[in-house]
């Protein structure tokens, strides 16, 4: 490859020149331009970590300043690890988990799969569509609460008008069992479209020729989406997968307004908890410990699938 | 494409298929047309049964969301003169007066001012950082991606013990320039990512033309890059804008009288005797709409700011 023009121009300038009539050195700028941001993230990313790290050693509690902080080892995380709350909780996010993924990927690449027909207006339905995705989840899981009201509720009455139950006989929010379906239910409302977007975006990036290709070869339009659709598509939907996954397993503002995490604790996932456990209780230091829990649970997790992602990916 | 295309699919197809993601799209706006109609009825009409879709409009829910109001008795209403205002006779129809304004404009001012202020802060530093990074040799860029994902693992509400305690000692919590220096540092990682896909897209030769005719590296960044890179930067700055004004979880946990934003306000509005919800839908309404505009401009450029530019098309 030829060396950029730049470089053969630098080459060539006597180096007082250069000096005169470039400014700053490319160093410089690099480095002038980068600090801020290092540091900003160093400060309010990094810092807070290894912090966390250290409290959840201790048995440290933010409402108590003057009692003395004791290093208590790993009796924090013995703690959590034998707690049978905790389990639930998780139970909790493994079924809100679960069940999220599971409907917004079928809806995101049946929506997807339509919309690529190419009909006119598809732009419109689209961006209709795409709407609840961009929306603050705190104010809208707020709002459910509302259509999720018995009798009164608007999701209550169209569900009973088409099965004839009575609007008034059931409470989406209320009732133990019906609840962690109702947070299924408006997350999937609201982020089916991203998983959608992003089939789209597959979609469109195969190639037109494999199924000329394949039609040529008699190839019947089922086997199509076998051979050519479902292994193109997989990279993206992993993908999907992913960040829905992670956005999910800490999922806290959309259902802290919609159930609080009720009733009882049937939805009270584990970052409803820790808030619970963090600032309400105010054991920090226990707190902090469950906090690095999640982080790793979290980071090992991703990290084993974004090595799977890789290797579809390279197939 | 030619009409008789293999691939292209058939006019019935089409037709089914478009119905299908209309009624799909309908079904998933109703929610939202349901808020904006709820804002506009009396507090009887939103709890009837069967829910109102036909209504007589009324302005009660926006009054009661701006306003803080008491009841009277009826001998109280005799003593005083007859309401001026068209809010004002509109509250006495209810038995009620107005006793002042409430919280809700300056919990929406605290959202546009720290939204604002940290997109502004980001974008800026970004769009410096995402420069160097595109076109530089700087240490960490390859780890770069790795980084801003684990950053967004960590649970906010894991992140804000510590961000509670430090901002308690710094004199922070509590204050806009806590929240916008948070916000900034939340959005930057995403800021700098897209913002460096976006600068990559644009040629080198611009600059290294630039440079040749006698810019500084300095001139060369402002003067040739940035233009090309406007729009980058402005989808970019729609998207920090929009985290920023929808963030809820550090705004519960770390403001309450001074800086709260809109937000955690919300769902705490209540009405004189029960939860109104007219006044929760009116401004749900006035919350919500700005971003739904952003949405419609911002459709092109959706896919790439959502998924942290990991999918372009």
């Amino acid at each position: 490859m030829p060396k950029p023009v730049i470089e053969r121009v630098a080459k060539a300038t006597p180096a007082s020149f250069a000096r005169r009539v470039r400014g700053f050195s490319d160093r410089t700028i690099a480095w002038i331009f980068v600090t801020p941001t290092i540091f900003l993230l160093l400060a309010i990313n990094i810092f807070p970590l290894i912090w966390t790290i250290r409290l959840s050693f201790t048995n440290f509690r933010v409402n108590r300043i003057n009692a003395d902080v004791k290093f208590v080892g790993l009796r924090n995380y013995e703690r959590i690890l034998s707690d049978p709350d905790i389990w639930q909780t998780m139970q909790a996010t493994a079924h809100f988990l679960f069940w999220t993924l599971f409907f917004q990927v079928l809806i995101g690449f049946a929506l997807a799969w339509l919309i690529n027909r190419k009909f006119r207006g598809n732009d419109l339905w689209t961006t209709l569509i795409v709407l609840p995705m961009m929306l603050s989840p705190a104010v809208v899981g707020n709002f459910w609460r509302f259509l999720y009201q018995p009798q009164i509720g608007l999701f209550n009455y169209v569900v009973g008008f088409f099965t004839g139950a009575d609007p008034a006989s059931f409470s989406m929010i209320g009732d133990v069992s019906l609840a962690p379906w109702a947070i299924v239910i408006v997350d999937t409302w609201m982020w089916t479209p991203f998983v959608m977007l992003i089939c789209l975006a597959g979609l469109r990036s195969i190639p037109d020729y494999l199924y000329e290709a394949a039609a040529v070869d008699r190839a019947s339009k089922w086997r199509q989406f076998w051979t050519i659709t479902v292994p193109m598509i997989l990279p993206f939907l992993m993908l999907a997968v992913l960040f829905r996954g992670i956005e999910n397993f800490k999922m806290f503002d959309l259902v802290v307004q919609l159930t609080g995490g009720g009733p009882g604790s049937t939805t009270e996932l584990t970052s409803i908890n820790l808030k619970r456990e963090a600032f309400e209780k105010w054991r920090t230091g226990y707190a902090s410990a469950y906090a690095v829990i999640l982080f790793v649970t979290v980071f090992g997790l991703a990290s084993i699938y974004v090595k799977a992602l890789n290797r579809v990916k390279e197939r | 494409m030619s009409a008789f295309s293999i691939t292209e699919p058939t006019r019935r197809q089409k037709w089914i298929a478009g119905i299908l993601v209309a009624l799909y799209a309908l079904i998933t706006v109703m929610p939202l047309v349901w808020i904006v109609m709820t804002g506009f009825k009396t507090g009887p009409d939103s709890i009837a049964y069967p829910p109102k879709v036909v209504f007589s409009p009324s302005l009660e829910g926006y009054v009661n969301l701006f306003t803080t109001q008491t009841r009277l008795t009826p001998e109280q209403i005799e003593t005083l003169p007859p309401p001026e205002t068209w809010y004002d006779r509109l509250v006495r129809e209810r038995e009620k007066t107005i006793v002042g304004p409430s919280r809700f404009g300056q919990r929406f001012l605290n959202s546009v001012v720290i939204g604002f202020g940290s997109t502004f802060l980001s974008v800026f530093l970004g769009t410096l950082a995402a420069y160097a990074f595109s076109r530089f040799k700087v240490p960490l860029k390859d780890d770069l991606l790795f980084f801003i994902l684990s950053t967004r693992m960590m649970p906010p509400i894991a992140a804000a013990i510590p961000i509670f305690l430090m901002f308690r000692t710094l004199g922070l919590s509590d204050t806009r320039l806590g929240m916008i220096l948070l916000y900034t540092a939340v959005n930057l990682s995403l800021a700098v990512w897209l913002l460096k896909g976006f600068i990559d897209e644009i040629p080198r030769e611009y600059e290294e033309a630039a440079l040749i005719d006698g810019y500084t590296r300095f001139q060369a960044f402002y003067k040739v890059v940035l233009p090309q890179a406007a729009t980058g930067i402005a989808s970019t700055a729609i998207f920090c804008l929009i985290f920023a004004w929808n963030e809820y979880a550090f705004a519960v946990l770390l403001t309450s009288g001074n800086a709260q934003t809109a937000p955690p306000f919300i769902p705490t509005i209540i009405g004189v005797g029960g939860l109104d919800w007219p006044a929760v839908a009116a401004g749900a309404t006035l919350f919500l709409l700005p971003v739904m505009i952003f949405t419609i401009v911002l459709r092109k450029h959706l896919l790439r700011g959502i998924t942290f530019g990991a999918v372009r098309k």
